[in-house]
């Protein structure tokens, strides 16, 4: 998916001379044709990211559009106060990518592990959190990010992500897109990890369970609208997420139903327990060890539908 | 009066006013860091009088040289500046920290004049970069100022973005110091020494250059001429008295915090002198 995101963003500026990338030496192997294409428009800041920020900030400050692109927590957490007081409260037209949301660098441990930026970061007012899950919502994204005027979170996925949706999406920013239709539960989800939904929505399908299936790709502004109707329409909402249980998309959702005075009969999150993740293993492993998997997720879900 | 002597006795009255409007504003909002709003009158007053390229009257003029003021505590004295300058109406200021006002305690973009807001220590300076490094991109001519405090000195962000500016050798990005030697817990020398001040900045590929903070034809002389050298950001240490010209305020770790009482006020601005 970052590939594909680094394709799309270099098309998108040799047509939009107000794209700058401003990174802190971490992108290789994906930033460099960017980088020889518009090296009057590509700054490296040195591990320095809170630096980052603010420089971005500042290029953004002057009409421009300015992208932050690191892995996982170091564009985030590391440089929160800068995103904070410079970029959201000057509402400056920075976008922060992150390359491996969740659990995806497996191995490397929790310093490398995005499990709290979507909790995080949708809590900034201005921003806008923005969670792809295949290469045809992290393709409109780009574009969408580029035409949105404000900060922007993009939560980028690390590796050849299969697929989610069947053929072409009418993608809308803050519009989740169906996935799947059935009227016994909906399964909203957000990012890479419908990847494991899927799979689990078709073993529920076989087992009789037939879910309606949201990929809430915008976790903020959240689409209130689709999730209301979920939850009238099938009386159950479960959420997925690849995100500590708290504060993340599966809260977000519970706002929206406690807000709207919606209560489904059944409501149910799937996401990382509250503790740091200690375990050694892949992507997948951790995964499964932490009952995301499709393996995991499908009786989990059939329980509660029992 | 020689057309000098004009120049020179505005910014000693527009620091004056500044300092007492400042003493005023906080006494009013019981509020603090008045020492390092008195601190920096008179680079204020030749920055906005002598160097600035700024118009009151379209704030934000695209060609305009952009301050940022990186010690967002301090911003009451850019506020008493650019009230008196005509940015915005004076009757403003008497609302500073107070319920329903326009201004609030740390600087804000808000406020016409107010490039940047700033609070937390250590934003200024990167941003700064960032608003320079686009400057020198599509060729525009105006310079980027940032001022900060001996405090700013100390965060990693600040020493970031000076190790990047030394690199990309941006002669229109002017960083200047407050440098009171005093910050919020005790003498700069006790807590964080920053000297050697001036060789530390050049061996990041600055150029730098001290001054009298306090001495109004000085600030001007030094700031006319940058970039100090062509190809490197310029660096201008103002050497400076915190809570300077109330003498029971003048380099005491107490005034970065403490409002003044009406006594206090009083006797304030007797020493400062007239309105």
């Amino acid at each position: 998916m970052r590939s594909i995101f680094n394709k799309v963003l270099l098309d998108i500026a040799k047509k939009d001379k107000r794209i700058y990338m401003v990174l802190a030496d971490i992108g290789y192997g994906e930033i460099e044709p960017f980088r020889d294409a518009f090296p009057e428009r590509f700054f490296n800041c040195g591990v320095a990211e809170q630096n980052m920020t603010g420089v971005a900030c500042g290029i953004a400050m002057e009409g421009n559009i300015a992208i932050t692109y690191s892995i996982a927590n170091f564009p985030t957490l590391r440089c929160l106060e800068q995103i904070r007081n410079d970029v959201c409260y000057h509402n400056a037209n920075v976008k922060i990518i992150i390359i491996g949301g969740g659990l995806a660098y497996g191995p490397l441990g929790i310093s490398h592990q995005a499990t709290e930026d979507i909790a995080i970061l949708r809590a900034l007012p201005n921003m806008v959190v923005f969670c792809p899950c295949d290469f045809a919502e992290a393709e409109a994204g780009v574009q969408a990010m580029i035409k949105y005027n404000g900060p922007f979170y993009y939560r980028c996925g690390y590796k050849k992500e299969p697929a989610v949706h069947k053929g072409k999406i009418n993608f809308k920013l803050g519009r989740a897109i169906q996935a799947g239709e059935g009227s016994d539960a909906t399964i909203i989800f957000c990012g890479t990890i419908g990847n494991q939904v899927m799979p689990a929505v078709e073993k529920l399908a076989g087992d009789g369970i037939k879910c309606r299936v949201l990929s809430m790709h915008t976790v903020k502004p959240i689409d209130n609208e689709a999730i209301i109707k979920a939850a009238r329409e099938t009386g159950a909402i479960i959420t997925v997420e690849e995100h500590q249980v708290n504060g993340g998309l599966g809260s977000a959702v519970a706002e929206v139903l406690c807000d709207a005075g919606v209560s489904p009969e059944r409501f149910k999150r799937f996401a990382l327990p509250d503790e740091y993740i200690c375990k050694v293993g892949t992507h997948e492993w951790l995964l499964d060890q932490y009952d995301l998997s499709t393996r995991k997720l499908a009786p989990a879900i059939k329980k509660i539908m029992t | 009066m020689k057309k000098t002597e004009k120049w020179i006795k505005e910014c000693h009255t527009l620091a004056r006013k500044s300092r007492r409007l400042c003493l005023q504003m906080t006494h009013r909002g019981k509020s603090g860091h008045v020492g390092s709003m008195l601190s920096m009158a008179e680079i204020m007053a030749v920055l906005y009088k002598r160097i600035l390229r700024v118009s009151p009257q379209q704030p934000r003029w695209p060609g305009r040289d952009r301050f940022i003021l990186s010690k967002g505590h301090g911003g009451g004295c850019v506020y008493a500046v650019l009230s008196e300058l005509g940015f915005f109406p004076k009757k403003w200021l008497m609302g500073y920290y107070r319920d329903c006002g326009k201004l609030m305690g740390h600087i804000s973009h808000h406020v016409p004049g107010v490039e940047f807001s700033t609070g937390s220590l250590g934003h200024g300076l990167p941003v700064a970069l960032g608003m320079a490094l686009a400057a020198r991109r599509t060729g525009k001519k105006h310079r980027i100022f940032c001022l900060m405090s001996d405090g700013d000195c100390d965060e990693g962000s600040t020493w970031e973005a000076i190790l990047m500016a030394g690199q990309h050798k941006l002669d229109n990005l002017i960083g200047m110091v407050d440098y009171n030697r005093v910050q919020a817990l005790g003498f700069v020398k006790d807590v964080i020494e920053l000297e050697p001040f001036a060789a530390k900045l050049r061996a990041c590929g600055w150029a730098v250059k001290e001054v009298n903070g306090h001495d109004v034809r000085a600030l001007d002389s030094v700031l006319q001429k940058v970039p100090f050298e062509k190809g490197k950001p310029s660096w201008l240490i103002c050497r400076t008295t915190k809570g300077k010209g109330v003498s029971f305020m003048e380099n005491t770790v107490a005034c970065h915090y403490g409002a003044v009482n009406d006594q206090q006020l009083k006797q304030a601005l007797e020493e400062l002198g007239e309105k």
